[in-house]
């Protein structure tokens, strides 16, 4: 019985989906009647699977054989987040000098706070260059990190941290900091925590999303242009 | 059928910025393009945002369980931090929080000093 509903696991096409599925409704129902900001449908989805995975000792290829039509849709995704950007363009054209100086200040404080924290941590190079793209969106960090000679596996892995963190923890910190203006909330967030965290700006409200996805778009860029310099750096 | 149409019309810019990702030397995903060619798309009125409202509404909604999957692949480099993880933990956890401060405050403070000088400068006239 256990190697049929084993093999039976390891076939089937709609396995995947559904623990993705099936998860991540549990997460939005956990959500619901507790309420905290921790229990977040994105990382309660996560874990549940890895540990329904590991329980029942499927393999990630039978579950991801399913599980990638999912995922599949996350390019055309990324890809309208023209549509609010382009809505939103009048905000954008009247504040642009703050919009362009916020998201150069991200850029640059993001890689200048890594490389004080791996000096301080005493990491190597190829840590320092693994981390420096963190902050942006997973397929150009990946690029970066590559190009720079860093863990691309172990570059993926933070960037996806950094994104569920900007995510869970987003609406709140900026009140905590006193960020309250639409715009300033909408670039913090895309520039902290790229596409995860626009997920989370774009339930915040339409200028705040669409903000954060100008601010992916313009922070990756500027990333690819100036990580090189700072790799040079320690 | 509508909705036929709308998801076709996506699909194309995806696929032309993979075409672009592919053509071009630049480690920029298709993605990137995709939103830069539909902007200008819709900014020069090719495209009328009615004509994917719906689907691309859908698709920007369900965005977050699009990530489930290559999260979920992550075990497997787990090998790779496994000496430090503690440091790679704090570093990113730390410097997202930074990163999100520093972009939230440069932006808000030039978009109140800049206000306030408007303000000046109306009760200055």
């Amino acid at each position: 019985m256990e190697t049929i509903m084993h093999n039976f696991l390891a076939e089937s096409v709609y396995m995947g989906v559904i623990l993705t599925l099936g998860t991540y409704c549990m997460g939005l129902w956990l959500k619901k009647i507790t309420g905290w900001a921790l229990v977040n449908p994105l990382l309660v989805s996560i874990l549940l699977s890895i540990a329904f995975l590991w329980a029942t000792d499927t393999s990630y290829e039978s579950y991801s054989e399913g599980a990638n039509v999912i995922s599949y849709l996350l390019t055309p995704a990324t890809v309208c987040l023209a549509v609010p950007l382009y809505e939103q363009i009048e905000h954008l054209k009247r504040n642009y000098h703050a919009v362009a100086t916020g998201i150069t200040a991200g850029v640059l404080g993001s890689m200048t706070s890594i490389l004080g924290m791996v000096l301080l941590l005493g990491m190597d190079h190829q840590a320092y260059v693994t981390l420096l793209p963190k902050s942006i969106t997973t397929a150009i960090g990946m690029g970066v990190s590559e190009e720079l000679g860093g863990n691309v596996p172990v570059t993926i892995l933070v960037i996806v941290i950094t994104g569920i963190t900007g995510n869970i923890f987003a609406e709140k910190f900026l009140r905590f900091v006193k960020v309250n203006e639409p715009i300033a909330k909408g670039i913090a967030i895309g520039s902290a925590s790229h596409v995860i965290g626009t997920a989370k700006a774009m339930e915040m409200g339409q200028t705040e999303g669409a903000m954060s996805s100008l601010a992916i778009v313009t922070s990756g860029v500027l990333t690819v242009i100036t990580a090189s310099l700072f790799a040079q750096l320690a | 059928m509508r909705y036929v149409i709308q998801l076709f019309i996506i699909i194309c810019f995806s696929f032309v910025g993979e075409i672009l990702h592919e053509v071009l030397p630049f480690p920029i995903p298709a993605s990137i393009y995709g939103i830069v060619l539909l902007f200008l798309a819709l900014e020069l009125k090719v495209l009328k945002v009615a004509q994917i409202r719906e689907v691309s509404t859908t698709l920007i909604i369900s965005m977050p369980v699009m990530f489930v999957p290559p999260a979920v692949g992550l075990i497997s480099s787990w090998e790779n931090v496994r000496d430090n993880w503690a440091e790679y933990l704090f570093i990113t956890l730390a410097t997202t929080f930074v990163v999100m401060a520093i972009a939230g405050w440069t932006t808000q403070w030039i978009i109140i000093w800049r206000r306030n000088r408007k303000k000046q400068e109306k009760r200055n006239n």
